[in-house]
Formats: C-alpha cells, sequence, structure tokens
C-alpha cells in the first residue's frame, strides 16, 4: 500500500515522503540547489532518523548542485551509521552526471528504476 | 593535496576575453537568482553551439563559481553584486565571473580530495571538472575578483 506521509514546498524543488511496504521513498523533483537543498536535507535526515530503509527518487530532478549532493551524503553516513539501508533509484541525467563527478556513482547503491530498488535483496526487512 | 586553481599566490594577469558577447548578466548574490543564472547560461551556450551536455556542464561550473562568491566572498551579503561576461570566439565559449567582494587568497582556492567521503566542499572540484581552464584573473578597475571559465565548444 503506497500513502502519502509528507509534502514539502513547491517552490525549487518538491520533495515527497510516502511508505512503500516499510521503506520511505523519497521523490525529489525539480531544482536542488542552494536555495532547495536545506528542505531536502531535513527530509533526508527526518527519514533516516526514523530507522526506516530510505530510497531516494531521482528521476524528477532537474538539477542537482554539490549542497545537493552534500546531502545525500549526509544522509547516507547516518544511515550507514545507524545500519539502516540508504539507496538512489532512476536518476535523471542530470542528477546522474552530478554523482559521476563526485565519484559518487560507485559509492552509493543506484538502481535503475523504483520498482528495481524497492525490490532489490537488500530491500528486505 | 590538490593543485590550486591559480599557480601563484596572485590573479593571473588576463586580457578581456576573445570573441563576441554572447551575454552580459548582473545579478544579486542571492541563491534564489541562481536558477535564473543557470537557464541564461545554458541558452549562451547552446546558442553558440555547444551539445547538450557540454552545456550542462558549463551550467554546473558557473552555478558553483555564483554559490562560492554567494557563500564565501560576499559571506551570505544578498547585496553584492555578481557580473557574468559570456564571450564565444567560435571554438571555445568564455565566462567571467566577476564580483565586487574583498579579493579572496586565491592561492587557497583548490578543490578538495575527492576520495573523502564526507559532505560539502565539492564544488571547486565539480568547477575544474567541467571546465577545460579554470583561473582567478586580475579583476577589472572596482571589482574585487575575477574567476575565468574556459570550455572548448563541442
Amino acid at each position: 500500500m503506497t500513502h502519502a506521509t509528507g509534502f514539502m514546498g513547491e517552490d525549487d524543488v518538491n520533495c515527497e515522503i510516502r511508505d512503500e511496504h516499510g521503506t520511505a521513498v523519497v521523490s525529489l523533483v525539480g531544482d536542488v540547489d542552494l536555495e532547495s537543498s536545506p528542505k531536502v536535507r531535513a527530509a533526508l535526515l527526518d527519514c533516516v532518523g526514523t530507522r526506516r530503509a530510505v530510497l531516494v527518487e531521482m528521476s524528477g530532478v532537474s538539477y542537482i548542485d554539490s549542497s545537493g549532493v552534500a546531502s545525500l551524503v549526509e544522509a547516507f553516513q547516518l544511515a550507514r551509521k545507524s545500519k539502516t539501508r540508504f539507496a538512489l533509484a532512476a536518476p535523471s541525467d542530470a542528477a546522474r552526471r552530478v554523482l559521476e563527478l563526485a565519484r559518487l556513482d560507485k559509492v552509493f547503491n543506484i538502481y535503475a528504476s523504483l520498482a528495481e530498488g524497492l525490490r532489490a535483496p537488500d530491500a528486505e526487512p | 593535496m590538490a593543485e590550486a586553481l591559480n599557480s601563484g599566490d596572485e590573479p593571473a594577469a588576463c586580457a578581456e576575453l576573445a570573441g563576441d558577447r554572447i551575454l552580459e548578466l548582473r545579478v544579486t548574490a542571492r541563491p534564489k537568482r541562481l536558477r535564473v543564472v543557470r537557464a541564461a547560461v545554458e541558452q549562451a551556450a547552446r546558442l553558440v553551439g555547444c551539445s547538450g551536455r557540454v552545456a550542462g556542464d558549463i551550467v554546473i561550473a558557473v552555478d558553483e563559481a555564483c554559490q562560492n562568491v554567494i557563500r564565501h566572498a560576499y559571506r551570505g551579503d544578498p547585496d553584492g553584486e555578481i557580473v557574468l561576461d559570456i564571450r564565444s570566439d567560435g571554438e571555445c565559449i568564455g565566462i567571467d565571473l566577476i564580483d565586487f567582494a574583498a579579493p579572496v587568497d586565491v592561492a587557497s582556492v583548490r578543490p578538495r580530495p575527492i576520495d573523502e567521503l564526507r559532505p560539502g566542499g565539492l564544488g571547486t572540484h565539480f568547477i575544474r571538472e567541467c571546465m577545460d581552464e579554470v583561473f582567478f584573473g586580475a579583476p577589472p578597475c572596482g571589482a574585487g575578483n575575477r574567476l575565468r571559465m574556459i570550455r572548448r565548444i563541442e
């Protein structure tokens, strides 16, 4: 069952959080930049703080800068400390390029689609 | 330690950018203005013949450079001004990013080691990766800093 559990403002980025069978799916849509990345950071850290698995759906990311990448890294590190899962799904070309520039495409678990991320073996509770 | 953008302690001597002026843009140093800057830079890059991928890289570099000005040169002062001068000679696209803040210590501006997994500090690395040439040039009269970025058109 899917239901929305949170929704954040509508300027540069929309950040929708929903539960998918125990995994918090964070869907980012729009530009994740210096203006909007604090909202994304707060949402990611909140989700990781609940000790649920977190899957960040990035197909709608039209732009992400170094501050957005820093938010992903911070959430990833917190998840690793908490021994919870943190992964990315369906990065847009723009997002993938920046992850490559940051050499993070080899650090994060990145799934080609949201469905693939949800059914991956490490998604099991 | 990664190399600084400039080889010495001083901004490099630099002539005006070569080629025709494609765009001159003046914005205040506010994060909300970055969206406008990105859109304008992408259009300018496409106009001179850059592919979508190269235009995207130039947008990343300029956006990160503007962020550095907002955060480090103006230290969040929203009334500081940023001027972008974009020119092209048909082979390359050149961008001068000019601010009116206190001069930065050019020897200290360098990318951090990329193999360290930690949040932050990637902006200068992105700029260097996305452009062919990046350095602080002597600022025009009355300005504080000039960052010059050049990318071959492909």
